[in-house]
């Protein structure tokens, strides 16, 4: 028995001595989702290289990832309800959890140890323990007597909270997870079918996109009593909507200096608001249904991706002249976007042409192309440390 | 009074011509197309159906989900939409007999895509 210890304390030794990795941060890494074959690319923005592949991630058609505030764990959500942790340093899955039947992502805690799924079979969320995916409690949305509805639009706030729309209810909900096994939750009727949401930087303000109607619901958190504000009410003013091929996604990123930039609905344009008053400001005309409205983190450029089947062009909108100053033609089927986390570099996936495209923000031309296999969403670690994200 | 023998057999071709194109439109797509269209349906309809077509923001398209349901109604709704709902008309991208073949394809298990991707 004594020697048996020995000698797997021996094989523990040397494979340890075999793999020693060469001490570094997480802080220039990202996962780029390839959704065909469940798998993800850990990458380095800095050399702008893939440094190693994780498979068995089972179905990531629509997958979405938060990291632990150390930057080193990626939580990664599938459409399949599984709920991945992986570590990015050791390139391996550290645990695994199928968690729902049909889920659309999730987020993290103020203090980064309860990780939040949102699903949408069953209606609800689900928290777990960030270390261990150890469900802690669990909220359905269940809005009326046997009626759940799909979660859309999860963002993690201040004070260990976390808000969140309600697909059929149309309403908004605050769920305070301060006792983690005994969430207390909070209801605000929002509007007609809210598709996405987003919370500002700040962490006050939550804006849910509606498809239902012309507007967006706003909610202070400072002042939650005062209940939902409309938005860019009417801002279809009337016309009939054209088709969406695609939902636009909503997150912080809209936000820059000042002014939220925001997706149409059935409308070819970008909708400018003042976080001021929230009032309408401008709308910007683009190519096509806006998906991805995502303000470069300096704030000075827009970048605009669109629904299919217009998915090979990007445009850039300069924030200061309020209108479209490139068409870009990166690739074929443009998914996603990600910025570095000073903006001078843009990542593009292009799904069709099985590869990520790095973009120079300023010059705005190629400087860097990663073979991925039809990637989707890219995420860098810079997420870790931003509230809404 | 006969008509002249080539007459006839251009009249014959004619018709067999005509008779195959009618034939080639109510049939399935030939096979490119109809990879382009399982293409289609994975990727640009799984945004809200699901790359595995087990839903996600629209409802499930797998054989038990839509069992049962008509197929006109299937394929009114691939063609103009609902209204109401996020489904819209996707008529500018393919013909009725296509949505049709796509309608009972989907019923009867929809091949993955991947072929020329």
């Amino acid at each position: 028995m004594r020697s048996l210890l020995l000698s797997a304390s021996a094989v523990l030794l040397l494979s340890a001595c075999a793999a020693t990795p060469t001490l570094r941060g997480t802080g220039d890494l990202g996962l780029v989702i390839e959704r065909s074959t469940g798998q993800v690319a850990v990458v380095s923005h800095t050399i702008r290289e893939r440094l190693a592949t994780v498979p068995g991630l089972g179905d990531l058609s629509h997958a979405h990832v938060t990291y632990s505030r150390d930057g080193r764990y990626g939580y990664v959500f599938g459409r399949d309800g599984g709920l991945t942790k992986v570590d990015l340093l050791r390139a391996r899955i550290e645990r695994r959890v199928v968690q729902a039947g049909n889920s659309i992502g999730g987020s993290i805690s103020q203090d980064g140890r309860l990780v939040v799924a949102q699903n949408y079979e069953p209606g609800g969320l689900k928290v777990f323990d960030a270390d261990t995916l150890e469900q802690l409690s669990e909220v359905p949305a269940e809005y009326a007597p046997g009626k759940r509805s799909k979660v859309v639009g999860l963002a993690d706030l201040p004070g260990q909270r976390f808000a969140y729309a309600l697909f059929e209810a149309g309403e908004i909900w605050v769920t305070d997870l301060s006792d983690p096994r005994a969430p207390k939750t909070e209801r605000y009727p929002a509007g007609r079918q809210p598709y996405d949401a987003l919370v500002t930087p700040d962490g006050r303000h939550f804006i849910a996109g509606l498809f239902g109607e012309d507007g967006l619901a706003l909610l202070d958190l400072w002042h939650p009593e005062r209940g939902v504000r409309k938005i860019l009410a009417g801002y279809g003013k009337g016309e009939e909507p054209l088709p969406v091929y695609k939902m636009p996604h909503l997150r912080g990123w809209a936000v820059a200096g000042g002014y939220a930039w925001l997706p149409a609905i059935g409308r070819h344009e970008v909708l400018v608001v003042d976080t001021r008053t929230w009032q309408e400001v401008a709308r910007v005309p683009v190519h096509s249904q806006p998906v991805f409205v995502m303000a470069r983190p300096d704030g000075r450029q827009v970048w605009v991706n669109f629904a299919f089947p217009d998915n090979g062009t990007v445009q850039v909108i300069d924030t200061e002249a309020q209108r479209v100053v490139d068409t870009l033609k990166p690739g074929r089927a443009i998914l996603h976007m990600e910025f570095t986390p000073r903006g001078e570099a843009v990542w593009l996936s292009a799904r069709d042409d099985n590869k990520v495209v790095v973009y120079d923000t300023g010059t705005r031309r190629p400087l860097a192309e990663l073979p991925a296999d039809h990637p989707s969403g890219i995420f860098f670690t810079s997420r870790a440390v931003r509230i809404g994200f | 009074m006969k008509p002249p023998p080539l007459l006839v057999h251009v009249a014959v071709l004619l018709g067999t011509a005509f008779i195959a194109a009618y034939a080639a439109a109510a049939a399935d797509p030939q096979p490119e197309r109809r990879r382009e269209l399982v293409s289609m349906v994975r990727q640009d309809c799984g945004s809200c159906h699901g790359l595995t077509l087990s839903g996600g923001l629209g409802p499930a398209l797998l054989p038990h989900t839509l069992a049962g349901k008509p197929v006109d109604s299937m394929v009114a709704t691939v063609m103009n939409g609902r209204p109401g709902t996020a489904m819209p008309g996707w008529a500018r991208f393919l013909s009725e007999p296509e949505a049709e073949w796509v309608v009972r394809t989907l019923m009867a298990g929809f091949p993955a895509d991947g072929v020329g991707r």
